[in-house]
C-alpha cells in the first residue's frame, strides 16, 4: 500500500486556501464559524495581501457606499503600498482615495467610472500610471483573459451567514443585485465578504456563495441607505426631460421594434424614467407586452412588471430601493452577473437578446461617436458602464440628450473622448431634432413618416454652435492619464492630462 | 464723450444668467474681469463680447466685473447694456447702439 | 390666406433668463414675453433689454412673438413699446383693456414708432379683458382697430373685479367667456382663454380645455411648457374629422383633374368655405402630429 500512497501527493490537501482545514487534529464542528474574522484588519492579514497586489470592490451601493473608504483607510494604516485598485466603478463619495494615491498606497486603478475631485485630480496628473477605464462587460473580459488578476476582493453586502452565503435584497442597506460582486467572488484569489448583518446558516438563496468566500467580517455599515438610490424615482416635471422622453417614446413606437415580446433597457435620470412611463402608456393602449427588461433596473420597471407589461426583469444592478426589494420578492425579477449581462466573450450575454437600449451622452460628434467619460472642460467625470456594451449588441441603440446644457454644446465636431464608437449608435434624440445614423436607411424612412423632426447630424451641430458659439480647444499635455478600453480590451481612446 | 458713471449692476447668479457690475475707475479704457463657468472654452470669446458691447455704448473709465453662469451671448449683452445704462442713469438708450 | 394656428400662447416672464432662452424649444404657437405683472418694478429695464434681444435672436425667428407691455400711464409702457417694436415683435398685448380709448392710445404710439423707425411691418394688437367694464365693452374693443388680432380673458383679475373667486367649474367666468367669444366672432378675430395656474393638475387643465374648446375658443394662455402637448392633443382633430377632410380634398382634387366646375361629395355640394375648413383640419392635424403614415 505504501507504494500506492507514494503516488499521490497528499501534503497539498493540507495546504488548500483554508488554513483551518486539517485532517487529524480538529474536533468535529469546532470550525463552523472559522471564516469569521474579528475585524477587517484580521481579514486582511489572513488574505495574505502584499504590496503590489490587486484588490477589488463592487459598486452596487453607488453614492451610498461606505465600504471602500473604510477598507482603504485600514489598508493604508497597515502600511501597504503600490496596490492596484479594481473597483467595478467609483462614485463621488470615493474622493478620499486621492490621499491614498498621494501616499503611494494605490498606484494603479481599473474602474468603469471616475467622478468628482478624484476624477479632477487624476485629470490634472495625480497618478504616474494611467487609469484603465473599462465597460461593465469589458471588466469581466479583462478578468477572464488574465490581465486583471484580483488577489483580494472586499465585497460589501447587507446580509450574509458565517459561511459566506450573501445577498443584496435583504437587510438594512439593500443594494439589490450583486451582479458585479458575483464576478469578483468567482475569480478573486481571496474573497472577503463584509456584512452588516450576520444571518443564520444557510442564508439562501445566495448571490455570493459559501464555496467562493474565504472570510466574513461583521461591520457596522456597508452603505448609507439614503444615498444608495440613484436619485430620481419619481416622474420628472422638468419640461426638457419630458420633451425628450416624449420624442423617445414616439421614436420607439415607430421604430418597427415596438411589438409583442420586445425587450428594452433604459437608464436612470429624469428623461429615461419618463420615457419608460410614456412607453408603458403606449403599451397599455396597444396591448403590447415586453418579454424582458434589462439593466440597470428601476422602480418604474418593477411597476411595469407588477402590471404585467413586462414579463421578466434581468437585473445586474438595482437602481433604487423598489428594485432592490422586488428582487427579493418577485420570482420574475432575476439577478444576473456581469458575465451574463454584457461580457463580450461570455457564452451568453443578455445584451445579445436586447431589442432597444436608451442611453445618455455627455457629447456626441458628427460621426455619432459618444463620450460619457469627460466633460467639455476635459475632466474625467463619468462612467463607461454598460454604454458601449449595450450599444454594440442591441438592435436599436438610442442616445438621448439635450442639444445644449446651459452654454455647453452636446453635439461637437469630434468628442473629447470616444467611449462608444459611432458605428454602434443608431439614433440621437435631442430636444431640437433627431439624427439617424446614415447606415440605418429603413429606420430613417420610417421615422420621417412619424411626424418626428428628423434632421442630419450636421444640422444639429450647426444649431448647437449657433447657440453657444465655436468652443475653444481644450489644452492638454502629452501625458496619458486614462486609457479607455473597449469591450474587447483594445484601446479605443486615451485621456490626456489637462495643461 | 464720456458719461458720468455711478456704480451699478444687473443680472443674477442663476444658471444661464450673468451678473454684471459696472464700477467707474480713474484710468481711461475698459477693464474686464470675467469669472465664467465655461472659461476654458468660451472665456476669450465672452471677454471680447463684453468689450464690444461696452465700446458700442461709448463708455470709458469703467471696470466691468462679470460672473457668468453659462449665459448665451445675447443674455450677456443684455446684462452688460442694462448695467451700463443704470450706471449712466439713462432710462432711454440709443437703440441703434444696442442690437 | 392661411390662418395662423394660435392654440397655445406660452407666457414667459421677461426677467427669467432660463425661460426666455428656452421657450422656443417647446414650440408653442405663440411665445408671449411678459414685461408687466410678472416682472418686479426694479427689473423692468433689465427684462425689457433681455426681451429686446431675445426677439431678435434666431431662435425666435420662426415662431410668432408677443409681448405684454406695461400700461402707457406708467414710466415703463412707452419704453417697452420703443424696444419691442424695434426688435420686430409680432403682437403687442395690451394690459387690462377697459375701453376703446385704451386701444386707440396704444395704437397711436405704435404707429408713431413704426413711422419713426421706418418699418413696413404692422405690429398687431391683442387686448386683454380683465374687468367687468372690459367685458361689457368687448365688442367695441374687438372692432376698434385693424391691428387687433384677438381678445383674451385675464381671469384672475376679472374675478377680483367681480368680487368673487375662481372655482374648478368656472361658473363665475361663464358670462365673460361667452361675451368675449361673441365679440371676437363678430369682429372676426381670435378668442383666447386665460391661464390655468395649477401646473401639476393635468386633469383639471384638460377639463378646462375641453370646456373652452367646446365654447369655440381658438386657444389658451399657458404658464408651463408641459401644458403645451396636453393642449395641442386636445385641439387635435378627431380621426373622423380627418377622414372627412381627406375625402373633401380628394374630391376637390379629382374635380379639378377632370375639369369639373362643381365639386360634390356624397351628393352634397362642396364649396370654398368647406374646402377651407378641410384644409384647416389637415393643417391642425399635421401640427398636432396625429397624421398617420400615408396621410
Amino acid at each position: 500500500m505504501k507504494d500506492i500512497q507514494k503516488q499521490f501527493k497528499t501534503e497539498n490537501l493540507t495546504s488548500v486556501n483554508a488554513p483551518f482545514f486539517t485532517c487529524k487534529e480538529k474536533k468535529k464542528g469546532e470550525d463552523r464559524r472559522a471564516k469569521l474574522c474579528e475585524s477587517i484588519e484580521e481579514a486582511i492579514k489572513r488574505s495574505g495581501l502584499q504590496d503590489g497586489m490587486t484588490i477589488s470592490f463592487h459598486h452596487a451601493f453607488r453614492g451610498g457606499d461606505l465600504l471602500i473608504n473604510n477598507v482603504m483607510n485600514i489598508i493604508a494604516k497597515m502600511g501597504f503600498k503600490n496596490l492596484t485598485l479594481a473597483s467595478s466603478s467609483l462614485a463621488s463619495v470615493h474622493d478620499p482615495i486621492i490621499e491614498h494615491i498621494k501616499n503611494g498606497v494605490v498606484t494603479e486603478i481599473y474602474t468603469s467610472g471616475l467622478r468628482s475631485k478624484l476624477g479632477e485630480a487624476i485629470s490634472k496628473g495625480l497618478m504616474e500610471k494611467p487609469v484603465q477605464i473599462h465597460s461593465h462587460g469589458g471588466r469581466v473580459h479583462l478578468i477572464q483573459s488574465g490581465e486583471l488578476k484580483i488577489d483580494v476582493a472586499f465585497l460589501g453586502v447587507p446580509v450574509c451567514d458565517a459561511f459566506g452565503n450573501a445577498n443584496g435584497y435583504s437587510g438594512r442597506s439593500k443594494c439589490g443585485s450583486l451582479g458585479y460582486a458575483m464576478i469578483d467572488a468567482q475569480y478573486a484569489d481571496y474573497v472577503v465578504v463584509l456584512t452588516e448583518s450576520l444571518e443564520e446558516y444557510p442564508n439562501v438563496p445566495a448571490s455570493l456563495h459559501q464555496d467562493q468566500v474565504d472570510a466574513v467580517v461583521l461591520v457596522d455599515e456597508v452603505g448609507d441607505p439614503s444615498k444608495i438610490g440613484a436619485g430620481e424615482t419619481r416622474m420628472t416635471t422638468n419640461p426638457k426631460e419630458l420633451l425628450l422622453a416624449s420624442h423617445t417614446a414616439k421614436l420607439i413606437e415607430h421604430s418597427g421594434l415596438f411589438k409583442e415580446g420586445f425587450s428594452i433597457q433604459t437608464g436612470t435620470g429624469g428623461a429615461s424614467l419618463a420615457t419608460t412611463v410614456f412607453l408603458s402608456e403606449k403599451m397599455e393602449e396597444k396591448g403590447i407586452h415586453a418579454s424582458f427588461g434589462l439593466g440597470g433596473i428601476t422602480g418604474t420597471m418593477v411597476y411595469m412588471l407588477k402590471r404585467g407589461l413586462i414579463k421578466t426583469l434581468l437585473d445586474v444592478q438595482s437602481f433604487d430601493e423598489f428594485a432592490a426589494k422586488s428582487l427579493g420578492e418577485n420570482k420574475n425579477h432575476i439577478e444576473i452577473s456581469a458575465n451574463e449581462y454584457a461580457n463580450p466573450s461570455s457564452k451568453g450575454a443578455s445584451i445579445k437578446q436586447l431589442d432597444i437600449v436608451v442611453l445618455s451622452a455627455l457629447e456626441v460628434d458628427l460621426d455619432f461617436n459618444v463620450n460619457v467619460m469627460t466633460g467639455s472642460k476635459g475632466f474625467l467625470r463619468g462612467a463607461s458602464g454598460g454604454h458601449s456594451d449595450t450599444a454594440a449588441e442591441a438592435k436599436l441603440s438610442i442616445i438621448v440628450a439635450p442639444l445644449t446644457r446651459g452654454r455647453l454644446p452636446t453635439v461637437t465636431k469630434r468628442v473629447n473622448t470616444i467611449v462608444t464608437p459611432g458605428s454602434t449608435v443608431d439614433v440621437v434624440v435631442t430636444d431640437q431634432g433627431i439624427a439617424v445614423n446614415p447606415k440605418n436607411v429603413e429606420l430613417k424612412a420610417r421615422l420621417k413618416k412619424s411626424g418626428l423632426q428628423i434632421v442630419e447630424m450636421q444640422e444639429l451641430y450647426d444649431r448647437a454652435i449657433a447657440l453657444c458659439g465655436e468652443p475653444a480647444e481644450i489644452k492638454y499635455t502629452d501625458k496619458v492619464v486614462a486609457v479607455i478600453r473597449y469591450r474587447d480590451g483594445s484601446v479605443i481612446d486615451v485621456v490626456k492630462q489637462l495643461a | 464723450m464720456s458719461k458720468k458713471l455711478e456704480t451699478a449692476h444687473a443680472g443674477t447668479l442663476e444658471s444661464s444668467d450673468a451678473f454684471v457690475r459696472v464700477i467707474p475707475i480713474n484710468e481711461k479704457g475698459i477693464v474686464i474681469e470675467l469669472e465664467s463657468s465655461v472659461e476654458e472654452i468660451y472665456g476669450d470669446a465672452i471677454r471680447a463680447l463684453i468689450l464690444e458691447s461696452a465700446n458700442a455704448m461709448k463708455v470709458d473709465g469703467v471696470k466691468l466685473i462679470v460672473q457668468d453662469k453659462g449665459a448665451l451671448d445675447y443674455v450677456i449683452k443684455a446684462r452688460v447694456q442694462t448695467a451700463i445704462l443704470r450706471a449712466t442713469g439713462e432710462s432711454e438708450p440709443d437703440w441703434s447702439m444696442l442690437s | 390666406m392661411k390662418q395662423k394656428l394660435r392654440r397655445s400662447m406660452l407666457f414667459v416672464p421677461g426677467s427669467n433668463t432660463g425661460m426666455v432662452c428656452n421657450a422656443f424649444i417647446y414650440k408653442p404657437d405663440t411665445v408671449m414675453f411678459d414685461l408687466e405683472d410678472s416682472v418686479a418694478l426694479s427689473e423692468k429695464d433689465s427684462a425689457r433689454m433681455m426681451v429686446f434681444h431675445a426677439l431678435q435672436h434666431f431662435t425666435y425667428k420662426d415662431i410668432e412673438t408677443a409681448v405684454r407691455v406695461n400700461p402707457l400711464d406708467t414710466p415703463f409702457g412707452l419704453l417697452d413699446l420703443e424696444a419691442v417694436i424695434r426688435a420686430g415683435v409680432d403682437i403687442v398685448r395690451l394690459p387690462k383693456t377697459d375701453t376703446v380709448e385704451d386701444v386707440l392710445a396704444m395704437e397711436r404710439e405704435i404707429e408713431r414708432i413704426e413711422i419713426n423707425i421706418g418699418t413696413t411691418k404692422k405690429t398687431m394688437l391683442l387686448a386683454a379683458i380683465e374687468s367687468a367694464l372690459g367685458v361689457v365693452n368687448a365688442v367695441d374693443i374687438a372692432r376698434s382697430s385693424k391691428r387687433m388680432m384677438g381678445i383674451a380673458l385675464g381671469a384672475e383679475d376679472f374675478v377680483r373685479d367681480l368680487h368673487t373667486q375662481r372655482t374648478k367649474e368656472g361658473h363665475e367666468l361663464m358670462a365673460a367667456r361667452n361675451q368675449i367669444l361673441l365679440a371676437a366672432r363678430a369682429a372676426k378675430i381670435g378668442a383666447f382663454d386665460s391661464i390655468f395656474s395649477d401646473v401639476k393638475d393635468k386633469e383639471g387643465f384638460m377639463h378646462e380645455v375641453d370646456l373652452i374648446k367646446g365654447l369655440g375658443f381658438d386657444g389658451k394662455s399657458l404658464i408651463n411648457p408641459n401644458q403645451i402637448p396636453w393642449l395641442h392633443n386636445a385641439f387635435a382633430p378627431s380621426q373622423k374629422n380627418i377622414n372627412w377632410a381627406i375625402e373633401v380634398l380628394e374630391a376637390a382634387k379629382d374635380a379639378k383633374e377632370r375639369g369639373l366646375g362643381v365639386i360634390s361629395l356624397d351628393g352634397k355640394m362642396v364649396d370654398a368655405p368647406v374646402i377651407l375648413r378641410a384644409e384647416w383640419i389637415m393643417d391642425l392635424a399635421r401640427a398636432s402630429g396625429v397624421l398617420g403614415e400615408e396621410q
